[in-house]
């Protein structure tokens, strides 16, 4: 395949592992998740004398590689790097890789390969990793030959990096890594068959205002495009100076401050109430870098109608993909709004924001006064979190795992800053929180990272306290235990009649369990101690578990139920 | 409403790009009607022609999918109208039928197919056609036995005058 080139180097002999090692400094890697293993030695070898240039944090599971990276990739807007052997290191990744291309989240992914001359011999822990992550992932390689490693490296970093971002897998085959060869490094700089970002049609920004122009009640979702364009000024700057509400996906979420009067919310099956039914009350929809997500349009037949959708993205096959648009503009939004914001007038819809803000009423004295104030004794997981974040001020990095605390976290957490709100969303990936909380803290180690997990999913990659007790990443842990899958045994009771099948856990002692990796904490289960409890936790320098047994049986609300129109969406 | 519809995708030429397009029609319940990939007029880039029945909606998401892929340069797809198509196929009948009277070598002239080769054991008849036409002579020469049959993919051309993979090309220097 033909690569623009920039202009060679002088070039050293070098073993293919040294070319990893050395290609992945080139593209300014600092630190790196992974797992040894046979057929990744030699590069494990070549890392040994690199230790200076580059931290390699070793894990507990492959899968905590891939969600660390992940979380390390989203706090920081680097690539993430994560590295296994082949056969069952390679799998191990897939869910994580997987997860990372539902998010767009930029991944390196290097995996070792059997030697070539073994391929398809079925050879110890030989396994099609091409063909496995084919689905999985923007672009990958099998590299066979040392020559072939910094470029396939310089042309994995540029994929995953530009356009929409996702995962990329590179897997080297052994004696690749041993053979030698020349190394002088090239980066990436285009491909001719792949335009990571379409140019902007000045036409369709013309037609887009106009509409805007002459909207009498339009709405603005937006989604993590926002963020991974890096344009969270310039889409701040539209908003203010159109004057439109404006309602955020889960990872669009902390693209635009909580407290800003224009931000209303959270969209989706568990989003706020306003800005779930304005979407089918609206005449004019403005949807910047997100993709109709399911979680988002209810039943999409049914969903925003009425409207004329305006769809600003930049990837053209997410254009009339779940919603049809009336103006696509294609492009970097970055580039794409300061063009929109000069076109449309400075404007303030009053009477129309009013109507969220009654909605807002409804939903505080229906739901969210109940979750955050809570009249019965068992403590909600809503007042736990809302206690958090009042006391981090809206600066913290929020982490979470999949499940009802996820909901929760999300909905009641504040956000001052942009990329502070890391979940897994696409796939919904119990598991992801702990590990890509470390991944977080490793990124962004002056700021405070908390993750809200639940009693299932923390036992999904609870391993990785191994890696907390060895790096000595600061993650604040808050645990809100239920003694349930919470969130399927919501379902279990407003969808299968409360039978509640495999929802119940028999937990272990996890302080106990923390305790064993040298990691403080406390478990709080009445409201008179979660104050001190919180302060602790903030206050202690290190790694930290606090456990919260909230009440067994609490709902998330609102919710709108799968299959249902947004209009449909239930407060209690 | 379902149609036929053919897909042209050009590509570099990268090992598992074949596997990747598929995946994207597999995950869709696409079927694929037919696929045939070949060396385009342009060196190095591939051509795919996939022949799918979908609806329109369907095939132009479909196409952006593929067109999504790192290796792909462009896709298009297209009704038949607005291409030439053809496919070729392949009927072995028993050379002694073949003899027995001048019924098949009249089916073969009439339909505009051609012997490709005889021996003593069978006879090989080529046709290339529309598929309709290569099915109709297929049905008529099996009255008399047809030992093995079998039919290329479709490959086409579009009538449009101008060549989107070159035009394409150009607008990108
Ligand atoms: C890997 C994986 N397996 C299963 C699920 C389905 N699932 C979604 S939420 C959930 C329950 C999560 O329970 P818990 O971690 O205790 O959190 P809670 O909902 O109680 O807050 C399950 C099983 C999933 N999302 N991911």
């Amino acid at each position: 395949m033909e690569q623009k080139e920039t202009q060679k180097p002088a070039s050293i002999k070098v073993t293919g592992s040294q070319s990893v090692i050395k290609s992945l400094i080139e593209e300014g890697v600092e630190i790196m998740f992974g797992y040894p293993g046979g057929q990744i030695m030699p590069i494990y070898d070549a890392l040994y004398d690199f230790t200076d240039k580059i931290n390699h944090v070793l894990v507990r599971h492959e899968q905590g590689a891939a969600h660390a990276a992940q979380g390390y990739a989203r706090a920081t807007g680097k690539v993430g790097v994560a590295m296994a052997t082949s056969g069952p290191g390679a799998t191990n990744l897939i869910t994580g890789i997987a997860d990372a291309m539902l998010d767009s989240t930029p991944l390196v992914c290097i995996t070792g390969q059997v030697g070539a001359m073994l391929l398809g011999t079925d050879a110890f822990q030989e396994t099609d990793v091409i063909g496995i992550s084919m689905p999985v992932t923007k672009w990958n390689v099998q590299v066979t030959k040392a020559e072939d490693i910094a470029p396939a490296i310089a042309k994995a970093f540029y994929i995953a990096r530009t356009g929409r971002p996702g995962p990329v897998l590179v897997d080297i085959t052994k004696n690749a890594q041993f053979a030698e060869c020349d190394f002088q490094y090239k980066k990436c700089e285009g491909i001719r068959s792949y335009i990571p970002v379409p140019k902007v049609d000045v036409n369709k920004i013309d037609q887009a205002a106009k509409i805007i122009n002459e909207a009498k009640k339009p709405y603005i979702l937006f989604g993590q495009g926002v963020i991974l364009g890096s344009a969270e000024k310039e889409f701040r700057a539209f908003v203010e100076k159109s004057g439109i509400p404006a309602a955020w996906t889960l990872l669009g979420n902390s693209s635009l401050p909580t407290s800003h009067p224009l931000n209303v919310g959270m969209l989706g099956m568990h989003g706020n109430y306003g800005p779930n039914i304005k979407c089918n009350e609206c005449d004019v929809l403005i949807a910047i870098g997100m993709r109709f997500d399911d979680r988002v349009t209810g039943d999409v037949k049914r969903f925003a109608k009425q409207a004329k959708v305006i769809h600003i993205e930049i990837d053209p096959a997410e254009i009339d993909k779940n919603v049809k648009t009336e103006v696509a503009v294609l492009g970097d939004v970055k580039e794409s709004l300061p063009l929109l914001t000069e076109r449309i007038k400075t404007n303030n819809h009053e009477a129309w924001i009013g109507e969220f803000k009654k909605c807002m009423d409804i939903e505080y004295n229906q739901v969210i006064k109940k979750d955050i104030h809570p009249e019965k004794e068992g403590m909600t997981m809503g007042e736990v979190i809302r206690r958090i974040t009042d006391k981090t001020k809206g600066d913290a990095i929020l982490v979470t795992d999949v499940g009802q605390h996820q909901m929760i976290a999300t909905r009641y957490f504040k956000f001052n800053k942009t990329r502070s709100c890391i979940t897994s969303g696409g796939l919904g990936t119990m598991g992801f929180g702990l590990p890509a909380s470390i991944g977080a803290k490793m990124g962004a180690p002056d700021r405070e990272v908390i993750l809200v997990v639940g009693d299932g999913g923390l036992q999904m990659t609870i391993q990785e306290m191994g890696t907390i007790f060895q790096t000595g990443a600061a993650v604040k842990i808050v645990l809100l235990n239920n003694n349930f899958l919470g969130m399927v045994r919501q379902w279990q009771q407003m969808f299968f009649e409360k039978r509640y099948s495999s929802v119940e856990l028999i937990n272990p002692d996890f302080i106990t369990i923390a305790k064993g990796y040298s990691i403080e904490g406390q478990k709080v289960t009445s409201r008179t101690n979660i104050d001190n409890a919180i302060d602790t936790m903030l206050n202690h320098n290190g790694p930290y578990l606090l456990e919260v047994v909230v009440e067994k049986e609490g709902n998330v609300f609102p919710m709108v139920p799968a299959g249902c129109s947004v209009s449909e969406i239930r407060l209690e | 409403m379902e149609q036929e519809y053919t897909i042209t995708a050009f590509s570099e030429n990268s090992i598992g790009l074949l596997n990747r397009v598929t995946i994207i029609f597999t995950r869709r319940q696409v079927n694929i009607e037919s696929l045939t990939v070949s060396q385009s007029s342009i060196p190095g880039i591939s051509k795919f022609t996939i022949v799918v029945k979908v609806t329109q909606e369907k095939v132009e998401k479909v196409t952006k999918q593929i067109e999504k892929l790192v290796e792909v340069l462009k896709a298009f797809y297209h009704t038949n109208d607005e291409i030439i198509q053809q496919e070729i196929a392949l009927y072995k009948v028993p050379t002694e039928k073949l003899m027995s009277s001048n019924e098949i070598e009249n089916l073969v002239r009439k339909s505009g197919a051609r012997i490709l080769e005889v021996t003593p054991d069978y006879t090989v008849i080529e046709k290339t056609g529309y598929k309709a036409e290569t099915q109709e002579l297929f049905q008529k020469l099996d009255a008399y036995g047809v030992t093995q049959f079998t039919r290329s993919g479709t490959v086409a051309v579009t009538k449009n005058p101008k060549e989107l993979l070159t035009e394409y090309l150009k607008e990108l220097e």
